[in-house]
């Protein structure tokens, strides 16, 4: 995983509530075996039509969505299934944070696995970043913290040890992978076993 | 807290797995008793394994199968996969690769322990009360109904399950659902777990492990236990939990992986201990009334959006996502969903493909024929409930009243195999996910029991069960 420590972009703004991961990537799109790729199948059901071709109407076909690596969303973003391809997806298109009042459980660790940021923030600057769609804001990840260009600032809450993740790029199964001794010792002397 | 302090389930089965507790700094290492695998959300893990030289650390505690991209009609060779295309045909043939090289078990087209992977692990008896379980699939929460602490994960933890059998996990906070009274005839665990989640909403679980407790709760059978537990998830939950008692006993005994002999024994003492303390303390706590419950039907694009069969749909004024659902949905607020014409009716999925399922809706339609314009398709869980549920006749039943019996999988539920809802089509569904697209792009779906599904593929329309059972 990439290292990431802060991130200057302009915002696209998907209002919606409840987006879940089968509109993220549609599960027919689940079948490859590779975790590349997948950019072109993000929201592929929204943002293409039936007939194949791009629906001028939806929000990542626009101009002013070229470019912008900061997705704001309405709230519970990411709900729905396991599937590490969501994020996958987001991050082949370009993306690399996704901010919303509430991030779904599995998608948020998904997301913090690869490098993507979830980012949850109080209702205010919520409803500041949804009325002002386009704006570029900061994501300092050492502070945890988004500014906006009012001026403000708010602090979003993040796990200590995701926050070391992502400013130190951690391959989480290399840390794992330091207690096997620790996991071999569970195994000799737990009381019962599986 | 202290040791003595009281203790609810989730706190016992979580601390008996610490292999290293959470800090401020660390999440903790949580160890994993049981890793179910399927061929979708393996592959990627099992190239990182691959890249680093690594082998699986614990094969005899994994476990394979196939049901996301299988077929439901008969496979006898290979070339048969061709009929759900190239690509989920190549992700197939990987997941053997993959189990074959590192060794792992895979109920595989051969075996007739094949299934849906949640419906295969209670089937065996490897899940357990007190496992921890794990899987790359968010509907892993239908093992908590044995007492165990089950949940979805993604690809890259799948990875380090398979290296080193633990997750990095932050503890969960808790919330006790107390469901008392009697369900009433024609109410099943479908019921109540869909008014669960319209009263909860469907992110009301975000960040808790959930305990369903409660007179309804200990009333129901494994099957329906599962069911509940099932759609934890879309409710948000990291996992839904059920204290194990004689029912959850009495279903594991003798089950090919299951404790035997002595090991029994000593287990099910074990096991008895894991209920809540009296007095343990959860994060929150709500109850709702099993007694009053009716059927519920969903009427929006996810499973909050529920009402009882017989009610309006609600109005919610000018708020754009609801709007963008109903308008997705073609339905109009005000009237109830019973004058909509259904086109689709799917019986299956890990939440409603087990044999009380399938018997609840074949006792609506014995005797019964779908209406006119109406596809009923019936997948069992497993190719064990296939076996049972042929024996019992129940087969018959719905290809008599003409509906299609198939093989074993996902099918339906997500529509990657092939079998699809049209676009457009209204498909009254017993799975758990009434999202856009679900079932097949424009597809739009209605969750309901499977006794509501039944009665629903009679009418031609969205119908409330409780007429047909009086009629029996
Ligand atoms: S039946 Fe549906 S929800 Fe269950 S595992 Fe299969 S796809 Fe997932």
């Amino acid at each position: 995983m990439q290292a990431i420590r802060q991130l200057i972009s302009n915002t696209v703004v998907m209002p919606a509530t409840d987006i879940d991961t089968d509109q993220i990537i549609p599960a027919r799109f689940l079948t490859t075996t590779s975790r590349d790729g997948l950019g072109s199948r993000l929201f592929h059901d929204w943002r293409f039509k039936t007939d194949g071709k791009p629906n001028p109407d939806f929000i990542l076909n626009q101009p002013q969505a070229s470019g912008c690596e900061i997705l704001v969303a309405g709230r519970n973003f990411g709900c729905g299934s396991s599937r590490e391809h969501a994020p996958w997806a987001l991050l082949d298109f370009g993306l690399r944070a996704v901010i919303s009042t509430e991030i779904a459980d599995i998608f948020r660790s998904n997301s913090l696995k690869n490098g993507l940021l979830p980012i949850v923030v109080d209702e205010k600057t919520h409803a500041w970043l949804i009325g002002h769609p386009g704006v570029e804001i900061r994501i300092d990840v050492e502070q945890s913290t988004v500014s906006l260009p009012n001026g403000s600032s708010a602090i979003y809450p993040i796990d200590e040890f995701a926050r070391y993740c992502l400013l130190e790029g951690v391959d989480q199964l290399g840390f794992l992978r330091k207690h096997s001794d620790a996991i071999a010792q569970f195994e000799e002397t737990r009381p019962w076993k599986p | 807290m202290s040791i003595n302090a009281p203790k609810t389930l989730f706190e016992k089965v979580w601390s008996q797995h610490l292999v290293k507790d959470e800090t401020p700094q660390t999440p903790a290492i949580l160890y994993i008793d049981l890793h179910l695998i399927h061929e979708v959300t393996t592959p990627q893990a099992f190239t990182l394994l691959r890249e680093k030289k690594l082998p699986v650390r614990r094969p005899d505690l994994t476990l394979g199968t196939m049901d996301h991209s299988t077929p439901t009609t008969p496979v006898r060779s290979f070339k048969d996969l061709a009929v759900v295309g190239e690509s989920a045909a190549n992700q197939v043939v990987r997941m053997q690769e993959n189990c074959k090289d590192f060794g792992l078990q895979l109920y595989g087209f051969e075996s007739e322990n094949r299934g849906i992977v949640h419906v295969i692990g209670p089937e065996l008896g490897a899940t357990q009360p007190g496992k921890t379980i794990v899987c790359g699939d968010s509907h892993t929460s239908t093992h908590g109904a044995f007492g165990a602490l089950a949940f979805g994960i993604g690809t890259t933890e799948v990875g380090h399950v398979l290296a080193t059998q633990c997750l990095l996990q932050r503890k969960p906070k808790t919330l006790a659902i107390e469901v008392g009274g009697t369900l009433g005839r024609g109410v099943s665990a479908k019921d109540v777990i869909l008014a669960i989640i319209g009263q909860i909403g469907v992110d009301g679980g975000t960040g808790h492990v959930i305990e369903y407790r409660g007179a309804a709760i200990e009333a129901m059978g494994m099957d329906a236990r599962m069911t509940v537990c099932n759609m934890s998830i879309e409710a948000g939950a990291r996992a839904g939990m059920i204290a194990p008692d004689d029912t959850t006993f009495t279903y594991l005994k003798g089950r090919p992986r299951a404790p035997a002999g002595t090991e029994w024994n000593d287990a099910v003492v074990r096991w008895k201990a894991l209920r809540s303390d009296p007095g343990a303390a959860y994060d929150r706590t709500i109850s709702i009334d099993g007694t009053g419950l009716s059927p519920m039907v969903t009427f929006g694009t996810n499973p909050g959006m529920v009402i009882p069969v017989n009610d309006p749909v609600p109005d919610s004024g000018s708020d754009p996502s609801f709007r963008k659902a109903l308008n997705y949905m073609q339905i109009a607020p005000g009237k109830p969903l019973s004058q909509c014409p259904v086109d689709v009716v799917f019986v299956g999925s890990c939440t409603n493909s087990r044999i009380s399922d399938l018997q609840q809706a074949a006792d609506i339609m014995r005797g019964q024929k779908v209406a006119k314009g109406v596809r009923m398709l019936v997948v069992p869980g497993s190719q064990q409930i296939k076996k049972e549920a042929e024996a019992l006749g129940l087969d018959r039943i719905f290809v008599e009243s003409g509906a299609e019996w198939r093989e074993s999988g996902c099918s339906m539920c997500l529509g990657m195999n092939g079998d699809t809802v049209p676009s457009g089509q209204l498909s009254v569904s017993t799975s758990n996910r009434n999202f856009e697209g679900r079932q097949g792009i424009g597809a739009r779906t209605i969750l309901a029991s499977p006794m509501t599904a039944a009665a629903s593929a009679i009418a031609g329309k969205v119908t409330d069960p409780r007429p047909y059972l009086l009629d029996s």
